[in-house]
């Protein structure tokens, strides 16, 4: 007994020897992408250290005072903490809220257009905002936007619609309005490549089967193409709900302004602001790895909660 | 693909052949939605193109009213914009051969059946996608390799996307059939052989689509070079534009106005630097954007 299960195992070894011998190859190609997230992202791991003491550039680690968890303790005192923390929670919920149902509902439009030509063309633009850098954007939206000179306030004044411009970018309610409904205006074409897809894949018996019965064009959306591409929508929506913790740094740096400050603080600014700017390392680190940790926790659940549903998930 | 299923789809239920007020209705919708992507970029042009009392005054709206160049000659004159062009257009040249290569060099073996310790080397090059390590810790990773104000901090760091290798291995492995593989070894070819004569000319759809994800993400992106240039001469076009027209002031504009001795006004003048950031991406995106589509219909498959 003992003696077969040695055999087994020698044998078992050998024939990865075997397999490691012949196909060297593929593990000097694997070699190179991996000495490449080792230099430019495992290194960078040791770093984190720096969240649980209070690292000071010029002691370097070994002179600078170890704190423990105390770094997180202060920073869960720190009110710009909870601002930045709140702040990122509301508008990524809005963002979501807003800029979910949007891309279903325009799938479901293009779909139901009857010329194929116009279809095409409009969904050639449609896609368009996607491929735009944020910088590009927030600029083009200043432009429009402006409370004297935009061409917006410009039309609005003109029809007799308001009296006096309105502050879309300057003031921090509107700002926050504006912001999102840009987010929504970004990616409402560019979110509908995967909904139409699904749609397509819907068995088109259903679609006779619903005709013959009776049902008009409303009846046969919501009785087969919202059913048929429930699926993805659920998909999406957990794993959108596992990236709530997500702050990008490029959207909200490019519509800062001194007027909406207060809103426009949120996680990736506090980071940058206290990191870089004002070289508090420890805490920026500290807050860095929270918000890492948290996403990480987020999106496995939200993973697991989308496989458990019977759909691929991500991993 | 799609288009020829969803026509197939049509024939079926449009039944009578007879356009109603609901489709005219849902076709109005989609052309103002698309009108909102158009029409913006046709203003700043119009505005880019006029001139400076026209604009003050309020009259450009979608057509220049006293066509003039004189923005975009000064941008030219004073050269700064066009030098961080082709500054950039390099960096985005290395970016994507660097990016391209290190991705074929993971997703090969991966997709491959059978290999051996296949689940321990896509956990090392997966994981960094989940858990980063911070801005912090990478800005002073980037100072000890001593790449701060480089053009090698916009190159390296970000030019392995694990997402790009999943859409890359998932292709290969659906692709290139395992039968085709297995005859391949046993006629005596080396994996590097397959490779080279038998999956690289098989995929040059995916090496296409994945070129443009790696190139037009490095042309849009500027936060990395926000974070580790601080020399104007090696900072990309996305963050120019940030400094001309975002940042307080538009600092950048005044000096590109003094420095050419430019008539136009900084909003004149801003609006033509947004032109100019903004003309390449649309002369490639007629071409990137069927692409995209198809590598975004992997990515959502197996992504």
């Amino acid at each position: 007994m003992m003696k077969d299960r040695k055999k087994f195992k020698f044998h078992h070894r050998n024939s990865t020897l075997k397999y490691l011998a012949s196909h060297w190859q593929l593990y000097v190609l694997l070699l190179i992408p991996v000495a490449f997230v080792i230099i430019f992202k495992y290194a960078a791991y040791p770093g984190l250290r720096m969240a649980f003491m209070d690292y000071k550039p010029a002691k370097g680690y070994a002179g600078s005072k170890w704190l423990g968890m105390g770094m997180f303790e202060k920073v869960f005192k720190d009110k710009d903490f909870f601002r930045a923390l709140k702040n990122s929670l509301i508008f990524n919920f809005l963002d979501l809220a807003l800029g979910f149902p949007v891309p279903v509902i325009l799938a479901i439009m293009l779909d139901q257009l009857r010329f194929q030509r116009f279809k095409r063309i409009n969904q050639t633009i449609l896609y368009l905002p996607h491929f735009l850098s944020w910088v590009i954007i927030a600029s083009v939206a200043l432009s429009l936007f402006k409370p004297q000179s935009g061409i917006v306030n410009i039309i609005l004044r003109d029809i007799g619609a308001i009296e006096t411009g309105i502050p879309f970018l300057t003031e921090k309610w509107h700002w926050m309005w504006t912001y999102l409904l840009i987010g929504v205006w970004q990616n409402m074409g560019w979110g509908t490549i995967i909904y139409l897809a699904a749609i397509t894949g819907i068995d088109t018996s259903l679609y006779e089967a619903a005709t013959i019965d009776g049902a008009g064009r409303l009846q046969r959306i919501w009785h087969v193409t919202l059913p048929g591409i429930r699926p993805t929508m659920v998909t999406l929506l957990i794993l959108n709900l596992g990236r709530v913790m997500g702050s990008n740094f490029e959207r909200l740096s490019a519509f800062s302004n001194v007027n909406v400050k207060e809103f426009q603080y949120q996680l990736a600014i506090y980071v940058y602001e206290k990191g870089l700017a004002g070289s508090n390392f420890s805490k920026a680190t500290a807050v860095g790895l929270f918000q890492s940790l948290t996403g990480l926790i987020l999106v496995v659940a939200a993973d697991r909660v989308a496989k458990r549903l019977g759909d691929d998930g991500l991993m | 693909m799609t288009q020829k299923a969803l026509s197939g789809k049509k024939s079926v239920f449009s039944g009578v052949n007879r356009v109603r007020v609901s489709d005219l209705v849902i076709a109005f919708i989609v052309l103002l939605l698309s009108l909102t992507c158009v029409l913006p970029f046709i203003y700043i042009l119009a505005k880019s193109l006029s001139s400076n009392t026209a604009v003050l005054s309020q009259k450009v709206f979608l057509w220049p009213v006293g066509f003039n160049v004189n923005a975009y000659s000064s941008i030219f004159r004073d050269g700064k914009m066009t030098h961080s062009l082709l500054y950039t257009a390099e960096v985005t040249l290395l970016f994507t051969v660097i990016g391209m290569l290190i991705t074929i060099c993971a997703a090969y073996p991966l997709s491959i059946k059978g290999l051996k310790f296949k689940g321990f080397f896509s956990f090392i090059l997966m994981f960094t996608m989940y858990f980063s390590a911070g801005l912090i810790p990478e800005y002073l990773l980037m100072k000890d390799l001593k790449l701060l104000n480089t053009m090698w901090s916009l190159v390296l760091p970000l030019s392995f996307s694990a997402y790009n290798m999943l859409i890359m291995r998932s292709f290969f492995a659906s692709t290139i059939p395992d039968t085709l593989y297995e005859a391949a070894r046993l006629d005596g070819a080396s994996d590097f052989r397959i490779l080279f004569s038998i999956v690289l000319p098989l995929s040059k759809p995916i090496l296409a689509t994945l070129s443009l994800f790696y190139a037009v993400g490095r042309w849009n992106a500027y936060a990395d070079a926000k974070y580790y240039i601080t020399k104007q001469s090696l900072q990309p076009l996305q963050l120019l534009l940030n400094n001309m027209v975002l940042d307080a002031a538009g600092n950048d504009a005044i000096s590109i106005a003094e420095g050419a001795a430019t008539q136009s006004t900084p909003e004149v003048l801003q609006s033509a630097a947004i032109m100019f950031a903004t003309i390449p991406i649309i002369c490639i995106y007629p071409f990137a954007q069927k692409y995209f589509v198809q590598g975004t219909m992997i990515g959502a498959v197996k992504g």
